[in-house]
């Protein structure tokens, strides 16, 4: 080995050939490009400070009810969703079967026909609910989407925790059984931390198709985003108030998605090597 | 309880014929909008896994931008935006009014949302597929479009199939939306007839059966489709 013998330098890597997918990527992220070049222009052209400042504070207003729409909902949905998912889990046939009836009924028909059903139908029944004092309750469009929304959301979340638990090998329980763990404590520090770990991603996705069903309560009068959104389009006819719910939404639901990567990575933090 | 059946009735008295015509079109609307979200799903999908990243990072906001909006906020964009945007368009040729079809706002919408989901679907579905057999393939001498028409794809139906179900049952649900578009689906010929009755709970539950039977013979139908799709492999067992 001489000390000079020709450093060659590697060739330039060849040129990155126009391949069909190239051709397509190109055109698809230059037409995406286009759009929100368009949008911004479309805002800008359509800007009116008086218009911005009337509806804008409103849809914000509105992005707030439809928070806390969803987050009851959620919330109460999860705790009616242990009992129902208990009979479907039950032994008892008349239980198990109202449990497989109410779950399926809920998932195999339309929330809008469930708002409505529950809305327009206890409007019919206002004797009846006025005499058990319940008619207050249903009066108010934003308390029956609560409630319909409630409803529908414990059937997705009965079969989601079901589906987890079940999930969980039976050798968990024997081996807690084997070691004279008492049933109740093998569930509450054996079974739901593994089987959270199951449910954490199916959860995340169902509250992300609430918030998004959630828009559908703008029919019944609630004034949530898309209701706010609706009712500034009515009075303006300026089509830019729906681009600016659309980025809300896509908003509230990419936080979301971050928020619920960092819960399933916390989780799981045991598993990462 | 008599009189609230009568009103279902076939005929100039009863609601069974209007009611008949909405699920009609709710069928007619869900099929319309299975083949062009099933396609551009799979080309989503197919660009999402493509090397190439200016089609990677388009793919990705397309899914992004589809699963993340209401499928009801989906459906107002298409058809108020593709109102404003034909009506520009046709501007420049002629000052006459046109006007977007409901029906066809409601297969665009809805065939976009349900092809982001079903690329998020065949995705999955091609992790099942090993990477032999594209190499096989290639072994094979064939071209990359025959390896994927000929070994890949029959493969990939049978893996997307349960998701692609799932999302069906979902789909049939979403075409409701369309009623408030003024479109005369199940939904909406419900609504009218609740309007001319006053008994909404009664066609309104009506309607959500309605809307289970179709549930549960599309689950039926889907079922058979799936064994068929498992046929080769029944004799194992």
């Amino acid at each position: 080995m001489s000390a000079d013998v020709a450093i060659t330098e590697a060739p330039p890597p060849p040129p990155r050939k126009w391949t069909s997918a190239r051709v397509a990527g190109y055109v698809f992220s230059i037409f995406w490009i286009a759009c929100a070049v368009s949008c911004v222009a479309y805002f800008a052209a359509g800007y009116d400070a008086e218009f911005v400042s009337r509806y804008l504070p409103r849809m914000i207003g509105g992005l707030w009810t439809t928070v806390w729409i969803v987050g009851l909902s959620i919330v109460l949905g999860a705790a009616l969703s242990v009992p129902v998912a208990f009979a479907r889990n039950s032994e008892n046939l008349i239980l198990a079967g109202l449990g497989y009836g109410y779950v399926n009924f809920l998932r195999g028909t339309p929330l809008l026909a469930q708002i409505f059903l529950i809305y327009y139908g206890a409007g019919q029944f206002r004797e009846a609910l006025e005499a058990v004092g319940l008619w207050w309750f249903f009066r108010e469009a934003v308390n029956c989407a609560i409630f319909a929304f409630t409803l529908n959301t414990s059937a997705y979340q009965a079969e989601i925790y079901l589906g987890a638990v079940r999930n969980i090998p039976k050798g968990q329980w024997e081996g807690a059984r084997a070691l004279g763990i008492s049933d109740r404590v093998t569930f509450f520090k054996i079974i739901v931390p593994q089987a959270a770990m199951i449910a954490l991603r199916p959860l995340g996705n169902e509250i992300i198709l609430m918030i998004k069903g959630s828009a559908i309560a703008s029919i019944i009068t609630v004034f949530d985003l898309m209701g706010e959104t609706r009712l500034a389009f009515s009075r303006s006819f300026d089509f830019q108030v729906y681009l600016w719910a659309a980025l809300m939404y896509l908003a509230i639901v990419e936080t979301l998605r971050r928020i619920w990567d960092r819960l399933e990575q916390r989780l799981t933090r045991h598993l990462v090597r | 309880m008599t009189e609230l059946f009568g009103l279902l009735a076939f005929g100039p008295d009863g609601w069974g014929d209007e009611i008949a015509a909405g699920l009609w079109l709710t069928v007619r609307l869900a099929i319309a909008t299975l083949p062009f979200g099933l396609i551009l799903g799979f080309f989503i999908a197919l660009g999402v896994r493509s090397s190439e990243p200016s089609l990677q990072a388009a793919c990705n906001v397309f899914t992004t931008i589809f699963r993340g909006l209401p499928e009801l906020l989906t459906l107002f964009i298409v058809y108020y935006g593709g109102q404003i945007l034909l009506q520009r368009l046709w501007g420049l040729f002629s000052d006459q009014y046109v006007e977007i079809s409901g029906f066809l706002a409601g297969v665009i919408a809805l065939g976009l949302v349900f092809a982001a989901y079903a690329s998020e679907v065949f995705l999955s579905a091609f992790k099942g597929i090993p990477d032999g057999q594209f190499e096989a393939g290639q072994a094979l001498g064939l071209s990359r479009l025959k390896t994927l028409r000929l070994i890949v794809v029959p493969q990939l139906i049978r893996l997307a199939l349960p998701g692609l179900s799932n999302l069906w049952l979902v789909h049939l649900k979403g075409t409701s939306l369309v009623s408030v578009i003024a479109l005369d689906d199940l939904l909406r010929r419900t609504s009218v007839a609740v309007g001319a009755t006053k008994e909404p709970f009664f066609f309104y539950l009506v309607a959500c059966l309605l809307y289970l039977a179709l549930s549960v013979i599309s689950a039926i139908g889907l079922d058979g489709i799936d064994r068929w799709t498992r046929r080769g492999e029944t004799s194992r067992s």
